[in-house]
């Protein structure tokens, strides 16, 4: 079953990451193209993961992390940027 | 890959955890496609993709705690870290777009500018 599944869940999540580039490149102002570039990392969070799964190998889940704590800094520096004009007062 | 071993009704429900999970995430990147204005859009992702991907995390839980002898933990870091940072990131998003003052749509409501 989860053989099964998998590569259904992989196609629903490549959609879902044209949609995300499609939001990327079309957005009028910049704080659509911050949220599309966040969606963007939470999706391939999830493909990942489900990459780990069906090669079973246990340990890509490090990268998944390490793409979450990257997507999060990044967001929240270019959001500050918007901001205040300044990442780092 | 080698399912040996695992008790149908586990597998039924990963299964079912993965499958949920992509369809949640994508319904959330429809939402940011299609919706007309930023304040609108900003609901999408930050809800029904950060659930989607907690169903998917969840599910690889799940089957790595049954692979592996013990719980997996590292599955449910990401999930923790990606729960407590995902409102964060929104919250930023929103005061940046009221400070650049993005146009809204008309039913938009409370506005706090004209």
């Amino acid at each position: 079953m989860i053989a099964l599944v998998i590569p259904i869940a992989m196609g629903l999540f490549a959609l879902a990451l044209l949609m995300n580039l499609y939001r990327l490149l079309l957005g009028p102002d910049m704080t659509d193209r911050i949220l599309a570039m966040d969606t963007l990392m939470i999706n391939t969070i999830a493909l990942i993961v489900l990459a780990d799964i069906r090669m079973g190998v246990g340990f890509l889940f490090e990268a998944a992390l390490l793409i979450a704590l990257m997507g999060f800094v990044s967001t929240v520096a270019m959001s500050k940027y918007l901001l205040r004009g300044d990442v780092i007062e | 890959m080698t399912v040996t071993g695992m008790p149908w009704l586990l597998d039924l429900l990963i299964a079912m955890f993965l499958l949920v999970g992509g369809l949640v995430a994508l319904i959330g990147s429809f939402g940011l496609a299609k919706m007309p204005d930023f304040y609108m859009r900003l609901h999408g992702p930050t809800k029904a993709s950060t659930l989607g991907v907690g169903c998917v995390l969840l599910g690889s839980l799940l089957y790595f705690s049954h692979q592996q002898a013990g719980l997996s933990v590292q599955e449910a870091l990401v999930t923790l870290f990606l729960f407590t940072t995902a409102p964060v990131s929104a919250h930023m998003l929103a005061k940046a777009a009221l400070h650049r003052r993005i146009k809204a749509v008309d039913r938009t409501r409370n506005k706090p500018f004209d």
